[in-house]
């Protein structure tokens, strides 16, 4: 018998593995479905169909020198991309990517898993943050606190987004919500919240038209300025992961999971989800083809005037029908 | 077994492979500092201020309203798992809660405090 820490550490290393794996070649799909929508090829020189193109990248950061200015806090600077990193990677823990008669595909079925997983996004927050700060150079500074600044106010909307759905499933457990989707998506009855968690999840991964952190035209890179060789790519390698987990998380609390469309039970679950998480990642790629950058006046009001008021509001709406009509 | 064992586990894994990332380019890349290389950036110029001077204080404010409203969120999650069973009761409590909260967010917005000028 294989005691259960040593299967733990198994499926670890190979959901590890498989997210990483998932990571370089989203990055890859990512920059050729944007050459496509703008009619240019693509990364096509490394492998057949550049589809070496993320090895060569990880090659290239691994091996460029590693810079710290002297005005840097050695200790902390070098922490902070251990941070982003540890918080981004500890989500996949928590979510559960399929079901079959052997059990949950994932690490297990925590009772509090959305708690769980917006507690490690927090943290998070403690890398850019800690990066800006510590690297001693204006711009990173100033990146850094209006990321910070960006992510707390639309953390509050995208917790409250999520409200209503556990008022719907009666509880914080992935797994359990999803089994309470077997009739019906929570997008259907949740739709005002499903889009408020769409826009929240792109403000809070930072990505277009959110991407107000990096904003090259008047902050250089933003946070990551001072960075270079594989502690920047460290942050590249957190900001897609926290992506994936917003595609895993969309795909679990409004998508119905692993339920699949139409009765069509005979596709495995896991297949479900690949897809759902993908097409999630697709419109995450759409976006930022199609949409500006946002003003940073207008995005802060937005996020405090707009969203939260119309979650809460979604949340109470949602609050008294259950009250109403739960019997 | 506790089930949050496991995740215990996958973040320690997730830990050693990070601290991995971090310190192979130290033993892989070559490392040649100079002067220059070492200044902050500044976009070519050499550095004409102290860093951390002055700043927005907009910046504290939205981190102070941010834990009001986090802890508020927070309150919210047990309510919203416990609503079938709480039903009309809940309902009435979480609106009193609501509208002392509303208040408190009005006047914010009156005061400006979600303004960004």
């Amino acid at each position: 018998m294989i005691p259960w820490w040593a299967i733990a550490l198994i499926k670890a290393a190979v959901i590890l593995f498989v997210v990483v794996t998932t990571f370089a070649y989203s990055m890859l799909f990512e920059r050729k479905i944007m050459a496509w929508m703008q009619l240019r090829p693509g990364p096509n020189r490394v492998g057949p169909w550049g589809m070496m193109q993320p090895a060569a990248d990880a090659a290239k950061m691994m091996f460029k020198e590693d810079l710290t200015p002297e005005t840097a806090d050695p200790l902390i600077y070098r922490l902070a991309p251990f941070i982003s990193l540890v918080c981004a990677m500890g989500t996949f823990a928590i979510i559960p990517f399929s079901e079959s008669s052997a059990g949950i595909w994932g690490m297990g079925n925590v009772n509090a898993g959305i708690l769980v997983i917006f507690a490690l996004t927090s943290i998070g927050v403690y890398g850019i943050s800690l990066a800006g700060w510590s690297s001693g150079s204006k711009f990173p500074l100033l990146g850094s606190v209006r990321s910070t600044a960006q992510m707390i106010s639309y953390e509050l909307a995208l917790t409250m987004s999520v409200i209503g759905v556990l008022i719907l499933a009666g509880t914080t457990s992935l797994v359990g919500i999803v089994h309470a989707q077997r009739g019906l998506w929570y997008i259907a009855p949740q739709l005002v919240g499903f889009i408020i968690f769409i826009i929240a999840s792109v403000a809070e991964t930072n990505r277009a038209p959110f991407d107000l952190v990096e904003a090259e035209s008047e902050l250089v890179g933003g946070f990551h300025t001072e960075y270079s060789g594989l502690r920047f790519g460290l942050f590249f390698i957190a900001e897609y992961l926290n992506m994936i987990t917003v595609a895993c998380i969309a795909t679990l609390l409004f998508l119905g999971g692993w339920n699949p469309l139409f009765g069509l039970s005979i596709v495995p679950g896991i297949v479900w989800f690949i897809v759902k998480a993908g097409l999630f990642i697709f419109m995450y790629i759409w976006l930022r083809t199609t949409l500006p950058r946002l003003r940073y006046d207008r995005l802060m009001n937005f996020g405090w005037k707009f969203l939260l008021p119309v979650a809460t509001l979604n949340l109470m709406v949602t609050a008294a029908v259950v009250a109403v009509t739960a019997g | 077994m506790n089930p949050y064992a496991p995740v215990g586990i996958f973040l320690a894994v997730a830990a050693i492979a990070s601290a991995a990332f971090c310190i192979v380019p130290g033993l892989l890349a070559r490392r040649r500092p100079n002067p220059t290389k070492s200044q902050a950036y500044e976009c070519g110029v050499e550095p004409t201020s102290e860093v951390g001077g002055r700043f927005p204080i907009r910046f504290y404010l939205v981190a102070m309203l941010f834990v009001i409203f986090d802890v508020e969120a927070a309150s919210f999650y047990p309510w919203a798992v416990q609503m079938r069973a709480l039903r009309v009761y809940g309902l009435l409590e979480m609106i009193v809660f609501v509208v002392v909260l509303g208040i408190g967010y009005a006047y914010v917005w009156r005061k400006g405090g979600f303004q960004w000028r």
